[in-house]
């Protein structure tokens, strides 16, 4: 079995988190009658986690009810309850992650603020789809960002995937129109369009997108299959804001973490599970091309809350 | 920028107004509020958790019951104590040294590249020396390329170190570069990395070690939640990191980074990035991003920002012709553009006082920023003679024109109408004080 999600997730991004390891581990680790700050440690711990100060305060909330109510009557009873909470919300998102396609080829786009990792991301997935047996094509369509064509073409030479790009400055609305064009004509399964990075509060960029979606849905029934959100792991409480933003111009359908290899837990996507439904589905964990795993909801709250 | 903390805050502060006096209750409410404003804003828990402690250590005392209104106190506590947590006084880089080598570190898409081709325009326009832009970042697919087309678009000269393939060479090349061109100076770009990352960080020291840069910023991105603690942490311990860069601050992230980092770091922010254009750098200026986040607005940030844009010669000209009444189209065309390179109206707006709350959320600035280049448009497409004397602007000129600038004979009609009001109003004015004119024209 190649490397799963957990693995690389305990090396990577937990074992670094002395702190929160610590705070979650105290929390956890009494045994006994729960202690008033013991939650006000989980509190704390969420909140460091990027969950969200309205979400975190939510769940101890809900907890500290629970414990005056007796329904929760020792320490250890406080981790599985947690961990219930924390998959509650992820799962309720998960559901018809299908890969229901109507239309050919199958259309991707990421979109994004500015370095969250859209065009490695593009070619990671274009990697993974390939793996899985279809053909793909990458589309450059971020026609801003200086020598990001060039960018993309190094990984479309390295992973030998076609690439359908147009001069810098492009309208990106003509290069998906041209990517599908190339697609169909050369019998291609699936197209990955990069965009550029824009942040959320631009109307006028997110417009743009708009466009560019909309140039997708009219060429091919169905499409965009599927929008993702690339979500840099580091971000704070303004990942929920971005969600929002982008799922609301370019009808975002799900997320990609990436940069988890470090040591930022990524906490906003349980915020944005709860806010928006989002369900997450790729998560980022290094440079490479082989660096892109699916996001599994059990390991990565087990690992939120590992001990170990 | 941090309208929601600024929000909130405000709200705090309304709540203690008109409050005969400050009890101990009030202050409790206030810091809570105060902390969740904070968490909210993605300041680190840990840095919350000081920073309430200090205001509160400061609130309950003397200082602010003897005070005749609490309200203020208590502002005026939170103030004092985010600025001092933001760094007190400006700082502004000095460069020494042939050359001064300035090195560019953080995590992946933090915004390194971008902030090195700002820095290296701010170095010549502002501080008027001469830069030399050095891409070494090896790892990231084209990210020299990046750097070299940017350097080509503003005019900077940039090393090309495409053929390299070990920053450490890179280093030595450009060192040599900009010592026998005699730049003074040398921006080095590095690759994004992750402060976990040892054999990377290694590197750095490494390249340290040669280049001995006068500063290393480290580039954090506002958006960056509770862990731009641990990354600075890392960077700073390994590096001895001199200053912070805080990009993507024009977006709508509360930047609590900033204040997670500062304290984190110990060394001042230097500098800003507000925006994709190269110009879009500005001086980190801790009293304002506090008077900021109180809602106090930015209003120096404004002043300087206008007095920039406003060409005293053309402002001096405009004082003429409104003298002898002769304001024509071309000087409407120079005033709109004046008021275009402030910059985004919404950033504009953003700085004035209690304006961040009068905004609707999707912000106003793109229409009218919209309206504003159509009448640019519509006066650049008018000949020299028609926008000296605009009476001249017949049906079948007016055709013309709708159809080179792209708009409509309607427009360029509103447009007119708006130029007559103007020019009605100015013979008004121009009869009494021509220099309160000049200023209400010329910083709008």
């Amino acid at each position: 079995m190649a490397r799963t999600m957990l693995e690389k997730l305990k090396k990577g991004l937990f074992m670094t988190h002395t702190e929160f390891l610590e705070k979650v581990g105290e929390t956890f680790r009494r045994s006994g009658p729960v202690a008033p700050e013991q939650l006000d440690g989980l509190e704390d711990a969420l909140i460091a986690a990027d969950t969200g100060v309205e979400l975190s305060l939510r769940l101890t909330d809900e907890l500290r009810e629970e414990v005056r109510s007796g329904r929760i009557s020792s320490a250890e009873e406080l981790r599985p309850a947690v961990r219930t909470r924390l998959l509650d919300l992820l799962r309720s998102t998960a559901e018809d992650a299908g890969e229901v396609t109507t239309g050919s080829p199958r259309i991707t786009m990421l979109v994004g603020v500015n370095g969250t990792g859209k065009t490695t991301t593009a070619a990671k997935l274009a990697k993974r789809r390939r793996e899985a047996g279809r053909s793909v094509l990458l589309a450059a369509a971020d026609t801003f960002r200086a020598a990001a064509v060039e960018q993309l073409r190094v990984w479309a030479d390295r992973l030998d995937v076609p690439l359908v790009h147009q001069a810098e400055g492009a309208d990106p609305a003509a290069v998906v129109f041209d990517a599908i064009a190339a697609a169909r004509a050369r019998g291609i399964d699936e197209v990955i369009v990069d965009t550029a990075g824009r942040l959320h509060t631009r109307t006028n960029l997110m417009k743009e997108l708009e466009k560019v979606r909309k140039v997708a849905e009219r060429e091919v029934e169905g499409a965009p299959h599927e929008v993702l959100l690339v979500l840099d792991a580091t971000t704070g409480s303004n990942g929920i804001e971005q969600a929002k933003r982008f799922g609301a111009t370019a009808g975002v359908n799900g997320v990609v973490l990436t940069k988890l290899d470090g040591t930022a837990k990524g906490g906003v996507i349980l915020a944005i599970a709860e806010g928006l439904g989002l369900p997450v589905r790729w998560v980022g964990v290094g440079e490479a091309a082989d660096d892109l795993l699916p996001f599994d909801a059990e390991e990565f709250v087990d690992a939120l809350l590992e001990l170990s | 920028m941090l309208e929601s903390l600024q929000d909130r805050l405000g709200r705090v502060v309304k709540t203690l107004r008109g409050e005969g006096h400050l009890t101990e209750y009030h202050i409790d409410n206030a810091l809570r509020e105060i902390r969740l404003a904070l968490l909210e804003a993605d300041v680190n828990v840990d840095v919350v958790r000081r920073f309430t402690s200090a205001v509160r250590e400061r609130a309950v005392g003397k200082e602010v019951l003897s005070s005749v209104t609490p309200a203020q106190m208590v502002t005026k506590v939170v103030h004092d104590e985010l600025k001092h947590l933001l760094g007190d006084s400006t700082t502004e880089l000095s460069f020494k040294g042939r050359p001064a080598v300035v090195m560019l570190v953080g995590l992946q898409g933090s915004g390194k590249t971008t902030t090195a081709a700002k820095l290296a325009c701010w170095v010549r326009d502002k501080k008027r020396l001469f830069p030399l832009l050095v891409p070494a970042d090896t790892s990231r697919p084209a990210a020299r390329e990046q750097l070299l087309v940017l350097g080509k678009q503003v005019n900077i000269p940039t090393v090309d170190t495409r053929e390299l393939d070990d920053p450490e060479t890179i280093a030595r090349k450009g060192l040599r570069e900009a010592s026998i061109k005699g730049y003074q100076v040398l921006i080095f770009d590095t690759a994004g990395r992750l402060h976990v990352d040892d054999e990377l960080m290694d590197e750095l020291e490494r390249l340290k070690t040669i280049l001995k840069p006068q500063h290393i910023l480290f580039v954090a991105d506002a958006m960056t939640g509770q862990d731009a603690v641990r990354s600075a942490k890392a960077f700073h311990e390994r590096l001895d990191v001199s200053g912070v860069v805080l990009t993507k601050l024009d977006g709508d992230a509360r930047g609590g980074a900033a204040l997670s980092v500062r304290e984190v770091v110990g060394r001042p922010i230097v500098f800003a990035g507000i925006g994709e254009r190269t110009d879009a750098l500005e001086q980190f200026h801790p009293d304002r991003m506090a008077g900021r986040i109180l809602g106090m607005g930015d209003v120096l940030t404004l002043v300087e920002k206008a007095q920039e844009v406003v060409d005293e010669r053309k402002a001096r000209r405009l004082e003429e012709r409104l003298k002898k009444n002769a304001f024509d189209l071309e000087d409407l065309r120079d005033q709109l553009r004046s008021v275009r390179k402030m910059g985004p109206l919404q950033q504009v707006m953003d700085m004035l006082p209690g304006m961040g709350k009068m905004m609707p959320a999707g912000g106003i600035g793109e229409g009218q920023e919209r309206t504003l280049m159509r009448m640019d448009a519509i006066i650049c497409s008018m000949t020299p003679k028609e926008r000296r004397h605009p009476q001249i602007l017949n049906g079948s000129r007016k055709k013309r024109i709708a159809k080179g600038s792209g708009t409509s004979v309607e427009e360029i009609n509103r447009l007119l109408r708006q130029y007559g009001q103007m020019r009605k109003l100015m013979k008004r004015l121009g009869k009494t004080n021509p220099r309160t004119l000049k200023r209400q024209l010329g910083i709008q």
